[in-house]
């Protein structure tokens, strides 16, 4: 097969191999997403009783954030992946081979996907242990895992920009707790939009987050309204392709700075 | 593995007058010409900040030049560097190891990059791993790698493609005694055996010594002197003889009655109360020092004599010695 494809699956199974023998890591990152749900569930419980909710239970609404926001949340440590590599003179040593730039941060995206749809399916199950129903039914489920593997996508080339350029673990460290937990109270994460005060509102409709969200939750409605669900995941793939390409160019600059 | 001539010249590296700078100021490499000559080790040495490694950026098309043009097995680093980098292996000076990885999956991931088929590349991976010393590691986690057997994988990864001309950043820094003659006879393993043009950047001029066939002092991004390492020490004319005065003895008395030994010494330097001078054959000269000096009334605690080294080579023209050489970045 032609090295366009094999290049980056050659990448992403390094990483997911790196992953499997990790396992503490990956039972704390599912660890914290299922707090969120269930806490925030419990805690919030009784708030769908105001208008906004459309009905559902807390818990049922609660479900699409929370998984839009662990996407955000593991994408975001996407740059210390390379940083790492940087450190260790890894990235050097791929850099100096004849291989794509591209292929490298398709074979990283590549992973940060898989390991974002499997941290969905994980929670979409748990939702419904939990209560939650997705009366959308199952192409507006996928559309909700869609959606979160977008945003991850925008959030991991963000974060990987930013380890390129400024070669900083603490930035990168910090970018991702500074910018995910207000980007997800700026949106209809944890609230419906009915219940925000006005300026949140007109900030959210702004808010990738928010946009990934609301073509999320459609899938807890009977009646999905795909015209909500295809603008928001157009508009989360334009975002990811112009973030991709500016991590490209990252791999660029961080040559240059050698 | 036989030797492999392929189409390109004489020369395995060609580099014509670099320059370097770095933020507009720092003078990283002013005006650096030299040429490898295939199949040979050439040593490129000079204290931290020399320009050895940016030398090796441009030539491994890591990074452009300012001015100059550079060739490596006849292909040019700014109008090709995708072919440059099809034919060189590069070794940095850090291990370059995914510790997350096995030893074996570090090599093949490698050769993969370079679009190797897996039938090939796994008799090739088996191949470089055994013939590092490697094989019974070669499934275990690389973080239980000893400091060692991470620098040979690295320069296992950097053969994996069989490469013509292969870099050689630093190669033993940190590296125990042990460690590091068992990598220097792989070195010469490839260079003799295998044909490979090897450039290698040194911090240590016995490693230049016992590895390369020319080797280049360079400092402050310039060529200082060049030549076999024999070539080197012979220019500077026979050996150094050191002379320890007593407390009590006057240095200029010293080196008035050394200056009068009929013009056989040469290169009278003192330091302190040492007196350093050259000499044709030292062992013989002695006895005409040690009467010239007590005809003058200076005592003498030690006379030591010895055979011209690479370090004597970099003092004759750098005019410090190579450990009193500044340390710094790595540029």
């Amino acid at each position: 097969m032609s090295t366009l494809v094999m290049q980056p699956t050659h990448m992403a199974v390094r990483y997911l191999r790196a992953l499997w023998r990790q396992p503490l890591y990956v039972v704390m990152q599912l660890v914290q997403p299922v707090i969120w749900l269930f806490l925030f569930g419990q805690l919030f419980k009784n708030v769908a009783t105001l208008p906004g909710f459309g009905g559902v239970s807390y818990i049922a609404f609660l479900a699409p954030g929370v998984l839009v926001m662990s996407a955000l949340l593991s994408n975001g440590w996407s740059g210390t992946l390379y940083l790492t590599d940087m450190e260790r003179g890894v990235l050097d040593r791929f850099l100096s081979t004849p291989a794509r730039r591209s292929s490298f941060l398709i074979g990283q995206l590549g992973y940060w996907a898989m390991l974002t749809i499997i941290q969905s399916v994980i929670l979409v199950g748990l939702a419904l242990v939990g209560g939650a129903r997705f009366a959308g039914g199952m192409p507006s489920v996928l559309a909700l895992i869609a959606a979160a593997v977008l945003l991850g996508l925008v959030m991991a080339c963000f974060s990987n920009t930013l380890a390129l350029r400024l070669r900083d673990q603490n930035t990168v460290i910090a970018a991702n707790v500074m910018l995910v937990l207000p980007l997800c109270f700026l949106s209809s994460v944890f609230l419906p939009q009915a219940v925000m005060p006005g300026w949140i509102q007109a900030v959210a409709r702004f808010n990738p987050v928010n946009w990934a969200v609301e073509a999320g939750r459609q899938s807890i409605f009977a009646n999905v309204d795909w015209s909500i669900v295809l603008t928001r995941l157009g508009g989360l793939a334009a975002l990811a392709i112009v973030f991709g390409l500016l991590a490209v160019r990252s791999f660029r600059a961080y040559q240059r700075a050698l | 593995m036989n030797t492999r001539l392929s189409a390109f010249g004489p020369f395995a590296i060609e580099a014509e007058n670099l320059e370097k700078r770095y933020g507009g100021n720092v003078v990283a490499l002013r005006d650096l010409s030299f040429r490898v000559e295939r199949g040979m080790v050439f040593a490129l040495l000079g204290p931290n900040g020399a320009g050895k490694s940016t030398a090796v950026k441009i030539l491994t098309t890591m990074t452009h030049p300012d001015a100059g043009r550079a060739r490596v097995a006849g292909i040019d680093v700014i109008a090709n560097p995708h072919g440059v980098r099809r034919i060189i292996g590069c070794v940095a000076q850090k291990d370059a190891v995914d510790l997350e990885a096995t030893g074996r999956e570090n090599v093949t991931l490698q050769g993969q990059l370079y679009g190797m088929g897996s039938g090939e590349l796994q008799h090739r991976v088996g191949e470089l791993l055994d013939r590092f010393q490697l094989s019974d590691a070669a499934d275990r986690i690389a973080r239980t790698y000893s400091g060692g057997m991470r620098r040979k994988l690295g320069v296992a990864m950097g053969l994996v493609h069989r490469p013509e001309v292969l870099f050689l950043d630093e190669p033993t820094t940190g590296l125990d005694p042990e460690a590091r003659s068992s990598l220097w006879a792989e070195i010469r393993r490839l260079a003799t055996d295998d044909g490979v043009s090897i450039l290698l950047t040194t911090h240590y001029l016995d490693e230049a010594d016992r590895l390369a066939h020319r080797l280049m002092i360079i400092d402050e991004g310039r060529v200082v002197v060049e030549g076999t390492p024999d070539q080197l020490k012979s220019r500077l004319r026979g050996d150094a003889i050191n002379i320890q005065l007593d407390a009590d003895a006057l240095l200029d008395d010293a080196l008035r009655a050394l200056s009068t030994q009929d013009g056989r010494l040469r290169d009278l330097t003192s330091v302190g109360r040492a007196v350093h001078a050259r000499v044709d054959d030292g062992a013989r000269a002695v006895p005409g020092v040690l009467a010239a000096l007590d005809a003058a009334g200076v005592s003498v605690a030690a006379v030591t004599v010895s055979r011209p080294s690479l370090d004597d080579v970099y003092l004759s023209h750098t005019g410090r010695s190579f450990s009193a050489a500044p340390t710094g970045d790595s540029r």
